[in-house]
């Protein structure tokens, strides 16, 4: 028995109706932003048609309701990762803004010079660059996890790496190139022994792996709501409550002070602390409809409707003798996400070649510069699957993979 | 019109496959590399100049079949030309991919550059085919300053 109607699921979908070069889209671009269920688009209309208001502090109707809308969101946000309180969910623009605000407020007061933050080889730039920056201000040092040849973690390394200098281990969850699954709680174990704390970037673990910020052991986990079915320009900052109370605020302005003097401020408490400014009040409770959503399917089910796709296209993908396909082979290692190269063919025309097909991948370097040079290459395509793919839409991408190759090869050597 | 017509046309996957002037050329007077940080192509192309001409011209390519052919088309149509007629060709070929939705007539000596005509209607990849021309665009100002400096 399927866990989930597939197609109903498809049909709440209402964009993989429409066709692209006059074929059926089939959309494997999921690890750069999901598709949105009529649901969330709904929610996003039904909040500006009836009640539009800016939140907290209104005294009337339209901000009591949308005041409360947008902290329903908050208590679904905790309840989705397993949080044990409310008021360490914090709302940012996006994953890489959740990773600056750490960045900042924390490692601005905690970092020294000589001390070691941690990251692994295949970190997204977004949780490296702020990063590097950081530890160029502060005269810390970089250093990382190396992968091994199926593109892994190995904690025998980890452990010769991760000491007395380090004071962060910023690891994802799951890789947006490899499809890796990290072992966070193995590297938290190593870190807090070290008396190191621990960064998550979720943003590809959190929409396909169910997850617990307590299971994970992690101090700080960040994600992104657009890669989980909710709108753009919504993130999410997790932390430990004793952490982010003793950290500065990172952006300051309205919604964010207690009180304020014409000399001095009192910072407003958490979370508020860290959300200055109106926030993205629409988005936030449309993402709330989908987290829904995936509560309704089941994150179990989800995570299994993806090993079975990504089980089937590694097996197809064995059919083609010239693609060479990174990271762990066994589905049950990796989420949905397939890099891979075909023959003498640039990752580019592979993307053109299925994007004639109504098939959106993505090709380059999906900002992982230093994991490209490392596999010395200079980009991969990426096929990415999510809960509304089928193994009818991967048989589709075998054959316009087929395709590529001919038109590549075969037309030059005529 | 296919793929096939439009971009990956026999002339652009011949210099793809067989790219003209590729490699490092030991006794160059100007070594420039461009970048296209969105799909990672890349090229460092070196030019021999003698008295305002190109006497000899060789690119270090990596990228897509446009950016390899863009680029390896670029070395047979500039080398042996002054400076001047290098830029002049290159305005040439920057006008028919910048340039509104006419078809651009070449000059014979460039035809195959027309070939390249068809990646305009796929925004995304003109930059592909563009930016051997703006290295070398580029690498001749480095020519030209410097050939200044030395009057100086």
């Amino acid at each position: 028995m399927k866990a989930f109607d597939l197609e109903q699921v498809r049909k709440d979908f209402p964009i993989l109706s429409r066709a692209v070069n006059g074929k059926p889209l089939v959309y494997l671009d999921n690890a750069a932003t999901a598709q949105k269920p009529a649901c969330v688009i709904q929610a996003l209309t039904n909040y500006y048609e009836h009640y539009n208001a800016n939140i907290h502090r209104g005294i009337h109707t339209l901000s009591e309701e949308a005041t409360s809308a947008y902290e329903a969101v908050r208590e679904s946000i905790r309840d989705f990762i397993a949080a044990p309180c409310l008021r360490s969910v914090i709302f940012t623009r996006n994953a890489t803004e959740a990773v600056n605000l750490v960045a900042h407020s924390w490692g601005r007061t905690n970092i020294l010079p000589g001390d070691e933050i941690v990251l692994s080889a295949m970190e997204h730039h977004s949780n490296l660059v702020p990063w590097q920056l950081l530890a160029s201000e502060r005269g810390a040092k970089l250093v990382y996890l190396e992968l091994t040849e199926s593109g892994e973690i190995d904690l025998q390394q980890a452990a010769s790496v991760i000491g007395a200098r380090t004071k962060l281990v910023a690891v994802t969850m799951m890789s947006n190139v490899l499809g890796t699954i990290v072992p966070v709680a193995e590297l938290a174990k190593l870190a807090h022994a070290a008396g190191a704390l621990v960064l998550v970037d979720g943003a590809q673990g959190v929409p396909h792996l169910k997850t617990s910020v307590t299971e994970l052991d992690c101090d700080f986990l960040v994600f992104s709501l657009h890669k989980m079915l909710g709108p753009t320009g919504v993130g999410v900052l997790w932390g430990r409550p004793e952490l982010l109370e003793a950290m500065p605020p990172f952006l300051s302005g309205g919604d964010m002070i207690g009180s304020v003097w014409r000399d001095r401020v009192k910072f407003n408490e958490l979370p508020y602390k860290f959300e200055a400014g109106t926030p993205n009040i629409a988005d936030v409770i449309a993402s709330g409809a989908a987290i829904d959503y995936l509560n309704r399917l089941g994150m179990d089910n989800v995570r299994a409707h993806e090993i079975e796709l990504t089980k089937y296209a590694l097996n197809r993908m064995k059919e083609l003798d010239d693609a060479l396909v990174y990271g762990p082979l066994d589905a049950n290692k990796r989420g949905g996400v397939i890099s891979f190269n075909f023959a003498d063919v640039h990752p580019h025309d592979i993307g053109q070649i299925l994007n004639e097909s109504g098939i959106a991948i993505r090709a380059g370097h999906h900002c992982c510069q230093p994991l490209m040079r490392d596999l010395k290459v200079a980009g991969t395509a990426r096929a990415s699957f999510y809960i509304y793919n089928t193994k009818d839409e991967i048989d589709q991408f075998l054959e316009a993979l087929q395709e590529a190759d001919k038109v590549m090869g075969h037309v030059a050597c005529r | 019109m296919s793929l096939a017509d439009d971009l990956y046309r026999e002339t652009i996957l011949d210099h793809y496959h067989h790219p003209r002037n590729q490699g490092a050329l030991e006794d160059a007077t100007v070594k420039t590399e461009g970048v296209n940080p969105l799909c990672g192509d890349e090229v460092t192309l070196y030019l021999k100049v003698d008295s305002d001409a190109i006497s000899d011209i060789k690119l270090e390519a990596h990228g897509c079949s446009i950016n390899m052919a863009s680029g390896s088309m670029m070395s047979e149509a500039v080398l042996g030309q002054s400076l001047e007629q290098a830029m002049s060709v290159a305005g040439v070929f920057k006008n028919m991919m910048l340039g509104g939705s006419q078809e651009t007539a070449l000059p014979e000596e460039l035809e195959d550059l027309e070939a390249l005509q068809g990646v305009r209607k796929y925004p995304v990849r003109i930059k592909c085919a563009l930016l051997p021309w703006n290295t070398l665009l580029e690498a001749i100002e480095t020519s030209r300053a410097k050939g200044e400096d030395h009057q100086e």
